[in-house]
């Protein structure tokens, strides 16, 4: 009465209840959701960009992109980062082969580089301080400031779920839930890439033109 | 206390003179507000229920129970607001010429904001936000969502939100910005008191509340929906909440990112909305409003779902044109991302921009005059039975079709720069808001409460609301239209043509006459709950129903559906009556369940303390609440015990008793 699954007989008096066992909940859901809030992040900074470009040939006298901007250091920047996507990536294919000591390490040696990008960044804050280029300075200033921070804040807490991670993998190791979550965690880091990508372009080279 | 920078250190910009004992409307209000709270507080201790509380209700991840709180989130919210409403139409009514009325200018000017701030953001967003969360899962033959400890988080977040909003009432001020925050007006240069603050930290809290439950809505729709259910069979009201919930994802990042950029400006003293240093208000405008005009669509399209809903029930038909619906439906969504500009035409854009967003807002009347003919074409031949969701649906048509076209009346650039923030305009966003979203919301939730309780709404005072509404929002509104298309101008305390009064005493009647229906909604469902073995449903479908939320019983138990339905047909649960369905009455098995959490409530206080210690300048404290708020997160993914199953003994048992009460 209760199993009615069977073909030639669902096609005389159809089914209406799932009457096995169904696994609702998967790992897909949290995969997706998080696509989509990475998106809704997505957008918080491209009203940080469109902010930016509004505002961002606004000097009110102060110092402009050219006085302020040392390409090189960036350079060196963007290269932590990516670095740090790549070696993430080999995270990954460490933990599709099930290896937990070599997604340990390199997750550390990704934790290594997204440190080494804020500390750069964190130098050249404060070289742009000292010389007078305050967020309050301009509205250029405060366009520049806040979307180059707002992603360095996102490398922050990268670098936080990154040790989060490291710790839970020590503790159980590379169950389901840590794999999602590690997946989460890439696509994350990934995403602070082409965020960057577009930084880079948008306001250090062409800021270097103007 | 005698050292002044030891209290500024420990207090902050807090002090005795923050709190309102030399304003008599204030103290009563807030002498009241402790009274009852305490009484509360009191009544819950006397009965012994705060554990019950805390098990089943306040760290619940049920959607159908966090539905339900965030309805009773609304309604209270809406007594709040509707409160403010009160107050500025007796102050407009009385201040003429030389009457300055009974409200000061910095009072009042808070009391206009606070009412949109909170009508929006506090009443209807948990409205609209409570009735998806109850009923879409339902609807798609779902046991819950996809994330339910992110949803229990929505809630409390959004809560957090309410909480200051209601503090800023007592301790301090509120912003006298307008409901969203104007600069210049709110720059700390012309607001440095807690005003901004307020609204800045409330509803970033509960702003991130509402994206969390946006983006937790959209994926349970896409991933969890019953075997069978295509997206062009699933139920409208979904579609919507889809459409809706997707614009959400959209449009609230914008929101938070343009706070974010005010608070820099207020706090650390950048220079994005200044009138200086290269700053740019009207960036800020730009920004609130890419969030603003499809905010109003994200409020109406579920409503616009639940009249879908309501209409083909009440008219035993299938709804007309269900595909026209989906793509009007998402359509709309589309082009509301188009049109911010049209709420400052008389910013300076130009012809041509004004040109392009004039007739985006004009072209987005065709798909929802689309709909408006998809409900008639509904109704007609139909067996139309005119229960109170039903009263609801026709009062929504005939008064929306209105404001509709005013609406595309102020989508012509011309005569915009004249009605630019006059009352005319006022009465069109009351009049589609109202008119649309609140009868919707009281559709709706006449329509879904015997669901949610097992029994019916009173109906005798269902129709003394539902009255109390329609005659009150025509008298209250009709006035206002007049007086705008003569040129009055919005957020004004005082006026000095005499001329003018009677239009805003007849307005001020038409609240009183709104009031009565506020009241009676309060009474119905004191009323109901008293009678509630006469109105009890045993059947779970009192209506007839069309969908799969009837299929089940009401209340549904925690699992939603012993057996998950398998959809062949729009209308599923018509489909399945009508062929005759068998509900299995053996071979239950063990269902998989979340666990219940008090991690959102947890750190929906601290996220609320946070907010709290930023707007008074209390350093310490924001940065221990900050720090309790990054350290629970963490702590919280720790636990990884998240679900368990409710053994096949205890479904057995419990659905045996609830067919019985069916039969009985």
């Amino acid at each position: 009465m209760a199993k009615v699954s069977n073909q030639a007989e669902a096609a005389t008096a159809p089914t209406f209840y799932v009457t096995e066992d169904d696994h609702a909940h998967s790992g897909g859901s949290t995969l997706l959701g998080f696509w989509i809030y990475l998106m809704s992040d997505a957008l918080i900074f491209a009203t940080l960009f469109a902010t930016y470009g509004v505002v961002s040939a606004n000097y009110a006298g102060g110092p402009g992109p050219r006085q302020i901007f040392e390409l090189p250091l960036v350079a060196l920047n963007t290269a932590m980062l990516l670095l740090s996507s790549i070696t993430y990536g080999m995270a990954m294919i460490d933990m599709e082969a099930g290896r937990t000591r070599a997604v340990q390490a390199w997750l550390a040696v990704t934790a290594l580089f997204g440190a080494g990008f804020v500390g750069i960044e964190l130098y050249e804050f404060g070289n742009l301080i000292a010389e007078g280029a305050t967020p309050q300075r301009s509205a250029f200033l405060s366009g520049f400031f806040t979307l180059v921070g707002t992603h360095g804040l996102h490398v922050t807490f990268g670098l936080i779920w990154i040790l989060v991670m490291l710790v839970q993998v020590g503790q159980k190791g590379l169950i389901p839930e840590n794999r999602r979550r590690l997946t989460c965690l890439g696509m994350f880091w990934h995403l602070l890439d082409v965020v960057w990508i577009g930084v880079f372009t948008f306001v250090y080279l062409l800021g270097a033109l103007r | 206390m005698n050292d002044p920078s030891l209290w500024k250190v420990v207090f902050g910009r807090l002090s005795w003179s923050s709190f309102p004992f030399h304003e008599p409307i204030l103290l009563g209000t807030f002498i009241v507000v402790m009274l009852l709270g305490l009484g509360l507080l009191a009544v819950v201790t006397r009965l012994k229920l705060w554990g019950w509380l805390w098990r089943e209700w306040l760290t619940s991840v049920d959607h159908k129970k966090i539905g339900i709180m965030y309805l009773i989130l609304g309604i209270i919210m809406l007594l709040r607001g509707f409160a403010d409403a009160l107050m500025m139409r007796a102050q407009q009514a009385i201040a003429f010429g030389a009457n300055q009325g009974y409200l000061p200018a910095h009072h009042y000017d808070q009391i206009f904001t606070a009412h949109g701030t909170i009508m929006i953001f506090f009443v209807a967003i948990p409205l609209v936000v409570g009735l998806v969360n109850l009923v879409m899962p339902l609807q798609i033959g779902a046991r819950d969502v996809a994330f339910p400890f992110l949803n229990n988080l929505s809630f409390w977040l959004t809560v957090a939100g309410a909480l200051l909003v209601m503090a800023s009432l007592f301790v301090g001020e509120f912003s006298t910005a307008g409901w969203l925050n104007y600069v210049p007006v709110a720059n700390l240069q012309n607001s440095p008191d807690t005003g901004p603050d307020y609204y800045l930290w409330a509803l970033q809290i509960a702003g991130v509340g509402t994206t969390l439950s946006a983006i937790n809505m959209v994926t349970t729709i896409i991933k969890m929906r019953a075997p069978g259910m295509t997206m062009m069979k699933m139920p409208v009201f979904c579609w919507t909440a889809l459409c809706s919930n997707v614009l959400a994802i959209a449009i609230f990042p914008v929101l938070t990112g343009a706070f974010a950029l005010l608070m820099l400006d207020r706090y650390v003293g950048t220079n994005f909305f200044t009138n200086d240093l290269g700053g740019n208000p009207m960036m800020y405008w730009n920004l609130v409003w890419i969030w603003g005009h499809p905010e109003v669509y994200v409020l109406v399209l579920p409503v616009f779902g639940i009249f879908s809903e309501i209409t083909s029930t009440f008219s035993g038909k299938r709804l007309f044109g269900y595909s026209s619906m989906v793509y009007a439906t998402v359509v709309i969504t589309i082009l509301s991302y188009l049109v911010w500009l049209h709420h400052f035409f008389t910013m300076g854009s130009g012809a041509s921009v004004n040109s392009f967003f004039g007739i985006a807002t004009m072209v987005i009347s065709i798909p929802t005059g689309a709909k408006i003919f998809n409900w008639l074409f509904t109704m007609y031949r139909g067996k139309i039975r005119f229960e109170l969701p039903m009263m609801w649906v026709v009062a929504f048509m005939i008064t929306f079709v209105v404001g509709g076209m005013t609406g595309v009346l102020l989508a012509v650039p011309p005569a915009d720069f004249v009605l630019h923030n006059s009352l005319f305009l006022v009465a069109h966003f009351h009049n589609v808001i109202i008119g649309g979203v609140v009868f919707g919301l009281f559709a709706g939730m006449t329509y879904w409460f015997p669901k949610a309780f097992g029994f019916r709404l009173d109906p005798f005072w269902g129709k003394v609301t539902f009255w109390g509404w329609v005659i009150g929002y025509w008298i209250a509104w009709t006035p206002i239209y007049i007086v705008g298309l003569m040129g009055t101008t919005r957020r004004v305390r005082h006026f000095d043509d005499p001329s003018l009064q009677p239009w805003f005493v007849i307005a001020a009647i038409g609240a009183v006459i709104i009031l009565v229906g506020i009241l009676g909604f309060v009474i119905q469902i004191a009323v109901s709950i008293k009678n509630r073995e006469a109105l009890r449903d045993t059947t779970g479908d009192p209506w007839d129903g069309r969908t799969l939320e009837w299929s089940t019983t009401s209340p549904p138990p925690a699992y939603n559906f012993a057996f998950t339905p398998v959809v062949h047909d729009l209308d599923a649960w018509y489909d399945m009556k009508a062929r005759g369905h068998e509900r299995p009455s053996g071979g239950f098995l063990p269902i998989h369940m979340p666990r219940n959490s008090g991690a959102g409530v947890i750190l929906s206080a601290f996220a609320l303390v946070l907010g709290f210690a930023m707007i008074w300048y209390i350093w310490w404290l924001a940065a221990l609440s900050f720090a309790a708020l990054l350290i629970g997160s963490i702590v919280h993914t720790f636990n990884y015990d998240r679900d368990y199953y409710i053994p096949a003994e205890e479904v057995a048992r419990d659905e045996t008793l609830r067919l019985a009460a069916a039969e009985a």
